[in-house]
């Protein structure tokens, strides 16, 4: 197993008291596999990879639990060391093209300082291979690009740039945390097009982090649900699809509006809004919003079981 | 770029003549300020008075006599002073102009070289006893003006402490100039150039701390930290970088001010012949050739101080180029 | 009674143009072209949908439909009276029965006031009813959009997102307007929470006799909530039809484009859809292309493409594609 997540909790000091944003997360990833991360805002979902990358930063944060790399445990790395790997082995693709690069310096030179923080080699070296990687995210013009600043690129461009500067030493692991979100929809079909390319040129591994049910199921091999700090269900593309398990899962597909065949009158719809993390509820996080919920539910949290396709619910589990 | 600097030269013609006419008009709407009245001296008798109005055109209309005063400031150069009848102003003002450059130059090499050492000192250790002790130290050279702090280094520098090993070398007050005298120029100016930094020192040291807090909150901070950069290459080459620009800002103000007469305290204190303390008498005495001088100079180089600073930027910012 | 015949709203030729720069400025002063020769009929009753990707003019449109911004070219009808030029005094009466709603409630929202006084605002401002007769409607108001009534006490923070998109909906439709312009309304809401809030304008625009512009970048959410849809590029409708219709066989190929990039749920690992991938991103709207907008990026172009601009013809009934060479089935 490439990553291996155990019991992970990170939980951050307020005023208004420690607030639980992960929630004993666990999960595997194989070398070269895509991993769906579906959730809403506050799920946690890119708060436990934000973990794995060691970039929470904040003074008040807590992170408990295992994150083991290719056998080594991430948690409690020296900074050094943890520097070491982070963008050499694990790379990161962020939401927002607009702000992830540094304004003052061209696509060049950023992309060149991350090749020259990990590897021996001259600044001309470098800068050949960032036209390499330039072409290789198809950027028509490469060495053009290359002395462009951010603020000259469009917010497509901007993104493959930034996916250029990932890949610029090979990851194993690429972590990306809803890259085309901030995208109109034909620049995000280019971008996920790049991203199963380079999945098969490079077999980097892949954890695509994303609220949109739709590229998950084109793009992931398996995927996992989270809710409210929480993973609710896992499970292969198609197990998860073809027979959602968890009740939120089967709602949030539901609510989806269709784009071909017949228009339902109404959308099935969840009713209620994702809790606040300062006030979770009793039980099962769902439970209030659940339309299957009963007794157990509010007694205790139910836990995600083992197996390849699993659901963190009660009447499932019953 | 030609078209950049013709359009600053035009802003600063406009800026020039809107702060003449002001001045002049003020002048004139002055109770008491009659140049007829103090050329011809106290204790004149009408006949005398209405001679000397003559004479010097004071009794032709307002708009000549700013015309007159503007050539001769700008064309001839032979304005003379209405209180120290002779005395050519525009030779007094190029005179006191090395005086405050060398005053203030070396002050601001002195205050931005130390308050980015303290403002990223500060940001890097943020919240520990370090960066609270420096922040408080800045506070407390915000606190202290510089009139008092300049008599108070006088009173050691010059008196208490003047022969201990300490302050031997503190030369007595005044101006020696850099072509005659470099070592004697350096070391009658250092103990002013302290006392004039020490405010800045505090403010700027302040702006860049929280410049550099705010843009360690930026998401390509995240980035760089994603691409597996050392902590102080991050805060050297990507904080503080897009940091300098609230700074550089910050200093145009300043230094156009202080190049243009705000350091008059400094000057006064330590007894320099600056365009501040020219500035200062030529107020107190009414003098309106050496007013009008000094304010057409000073607006002058709050212009350029301005220009300069666009030019900074530009370097500083790409994105101020293309736009 | 309002004349269901005519037209709600309609724009002849609508062109809204920005200036930007100065003269002196280094390009010299240019002009973006925003909104180009836009002809839209809204009919009494409808949803009429703008799709379109960023950049491509549809939320200036709205702005311009509404009277937010002015006009440059062109007319704008609304019930047959041309408002495209009318003062903001003698748009008022015109004001209360056209209405906005904004995608960002928080940003929309004054955080300093109770969401009972956000609400009561336009009905103090447009209406002589009394402060009882205000209250008592703000409940109502409350009840439509499904919020409680003691939430009229809140402040927006106290507010989920959802609930904020609620108040913002319950001002706009205070008034008892006829059109309503949505401008991105569930686009910043958690995905749990758009169904509730598109089922809840479908609710209401059955009850209230609404009609809505519907602009938003969610391809299916629009789908859902249209009855016509037009798809906008670079500051023109290229096609506009029936919602479904449109969607099962867009004939303009840049409407097959953005259909087809639209990532869909599939359940059988086979069942991938055909892509159409463009290359090349949105030329910019200051310099537009020659001829049909839309050739350096399309798949079939030819020359005369590059040098001809096809108009926005009906090629059947109620179906206008701007194309020389449309896909029709």
């Amino acid at each position: 197993m490439m990553l291996s997540v155990r019991d992970l909790r990170v939980s951050f000091r307020t005023h208004e008291g420690l607030v639980r944003a992960i929630d004993g997360v666990s999960f595997d990833l194989k070398e070269g596999e895509i991993l769906g991360v579906v959730g809403e805002s506050g799920s946690g979902k890119t708060v436990s990879l934000l973990a794995v990358m060691g970039l929470i930063t904040d003074p008040n944060a807590v992170i408990e639990g295992s994150i083991r790399y290719r056998e080594r445990e991430l948690v409690g790395l020296p900074a050094r060391e943890l520097r070491r790997l982070r963008g050499s082995e694990i790379a990161m693709i962020f939401q927002d093209p607009m702000t992830a690069l540094t304004p003052v310096y061209t696509i060049g030179w950023q992309i060149a300082e991350q090749i020259r923080a990990h590897k021996r080699i001259s600044k001309s070296q470098a800068l050949e291979r960032v036209e390499e990687l330039l072409a290789e995210v198809n950027f028509p013009n490469p060495r053009e690009a290359m002395s462009r600043y951010p603020h000259q690129l469009s917010g497509g461009m901007r993104q493959r740039a930034v996916i250029a500067m990932a890949l610029s030493c090979n990851p194993a692991l690429l972590v990306a945390d809803e890259p085309t979100t901030a995208l109109d929809v034909t620049v995000q079909a280019g971008i996920l097009d790049l991203v199963r390319k380079l999945r098969a040129t490079h077999n980097s591994a892949v954890v695509f982090i994303t609220h949109d049910m739709g590229v998950v199921s084109e793009l992931a091999d398996r995927v996992m649900v989270m809710y409210a700090g929480r993973v609710v269900e896992r499970g292969s593309r198609t197990e998860l699809f073809s027979d959602p398990q968890h009740p939120y899962t089967r709602a949030l597909l539901g609510s989806i509006p269709p784009l071909t065949g017949e228009k339902p009158h109404r959308l099935p719809a969840i009713p209620g809004s994702p809790p606040s993390l300062l006030r979770l509820p009793e039980g099962c996080a769902f439970g209030p919003r659940c339309p299957v919920n009963y007794e157990p539910c509010r007694a205790g949290k139910p836990v995600l079981g083992d197996g390849n396709h699993a659901a963190a619910c009660f009447r499932v589990q019953a | 770029m030609i078209y950049a600097i013709l359009r600053r030269f035009g802003q600063m013609l406009f800026v020039m003549f809107g702060i003449s006419v002001i001045v002049f008009l003020i002048f004139f709407a002055t109770p008491g300020s009659d140049p007829a009245a103090r050329i011809a001296g106290r204790n004149a008798s009408p006949e005398v008075l209405e001679a000397v109005r003559h004479n010097f055109g004071f009794d032709r209309p307002l708009y000549v006599q700013y015309g007159l005063m503007m050539k001769k400031i700008f064309v001839t150069g032979d304005l003379t002073s209405f209180v120290n009848r002779g005395w050519k102003v525009v030779p007094a003002v190029l005179d006191s102009i090395p005086v405050t450059l060398s005053l203030v130059f070396g002050a601001a090499v002195l205050w931005v070289v130390v308050s980015i050492i303290i403002g990223i000192v500060a940001a890097a250790t943020r919240d520990s006893w370090v960066d609270k002790l420096l922040m408080a130290l800045g506070l407390l050279g915000i606190s202290m003006p510089v009139y008092w702090l300049g008599e108070v280094m006088n009173l050691i520098t010059q008196s208490r402490y003047h022969d201990t090993w300490l302050f031997s070398w503190v030369p007595p007050l005044g101006y020696k100039n850099f072509s005659d005298d470099p070592k004697g120029w350096f070391l009658a100016l250092v103990i002013p150039w302290v006392t004039l930094a020490i405010l800045y020192i505090g403010i700027y040291g302040r702006v860049l701390r929280a410049a550099i807090i705010e843009s360690m909150q930026e998401d390509y901070i995240r980035t760089a930290r994603a691409k597996g950069l050392s902590e102080t290459r991050i805060l050297l080459r990507h904080a503080l970088r897009t940091s300098l620009i609230a700074f550089v800002t910050l200093f145009g103000l300043d230094f156009g001010a202080l190049v243009g007469g705000s350091a008059l305290l400094t000057e006064v204190v330590f007894g320099l012949q600056g365009i501040g303390k020219l500035t200062y008498d030529a107020l107190q005495s009414l003098d309106l050739p050496m007013i009008m001088a000094t304010v057409m100079y000073a607006s002058m180089f709050v212009v350029v101080a301005n220009a300069i600073v666009d030019f900074v930027y530009i370097l500083l910012d790409p994105r101020v180029r293309t736009s | 009674m309002i004349e269901k015949d005519r037209p709600i709203l309609e724009t002849r030729e609508l062109s809204k143009r920005f200036s930007i720069g100065t003269r002196f400025s280094s390009q010299g002063r240019r002009t973006v072209h925003a909104v180009d020769n836009v002809s839209l009929t809204v009919q009494h009753g409808e949803t009429v949908g703008l799709v379109g990707e960023s950049g491509c003019g549809k939320s200036t449109l709205a702005r311009c439909l509404v009277r937010l911004y002015d006009i440059t070219d062109g007319q704008l009808l609304f019930e047959g009276d041309d408002i495209t030029a009318k003062s903001l005094a003698e748009l008022r009466p015109f004001r209360r029965r056209l209405q906005m709603v904004f995608q960002d409630p928080s940003a929309s929202l004054n955080p300093r006031r109770r969401v009972g006084d956000l609400v009561a605002e336009p009905l103090r401002i447009h209406t002589k009813l009394s402060s009882r007769e205000i209250t008592k409607r703000v409940a109502e108001l409350f009840d439509l959009v499904g919020l409680l009534p003691d939430h009229v006490m809140r402040y927006p923070h106290e507010f989920s997102g959802g609930q904020r998109q609620r108040v913002g909906i319950a001002r706009a439709i205070a008034l008892n307007p006829d059109l309503v312009v949505l401008d991105e309304p569930v686009s910043a809401l958690d995905v749990s929470v758009q169904a509730q809030i598109v089922n809840l304008l479908a609710d209401l625009q059955e009850k209230l006799k609404l009609t809505y512009i519907f602009i938003a970048h969610d391809l299916s959410v629009v789908r859902q909530v249209s009855t016509r849809i037009a798809v906008m590029y670079l500051g023109s409708i290229v096609e506009e039809g029936p919602a479904e219709e449109l969607f099962a066989t867009p004939a303009h190929p840049y409407s097959q484009a953005l259909i087809s990039a639209v990532p869909v749920v599939e359940t059988t690992p086979s069942g991938q859809r055909r892509r159409i991938i463009l290359t090349g991103d949105v030329p910019s709207p200051l310099n537009p292309p020659s001829g049909c907008r839309f050739h350096p990026r399309c798949p079939i172009a030819v020359d005369k493409c590059r040098v001809e601009r096809p108009a926005l013809t009906e090629h059947r009934s109620g179906r206008r594609i701007a194309c020389h060479f449309p896909t029709l089935k």
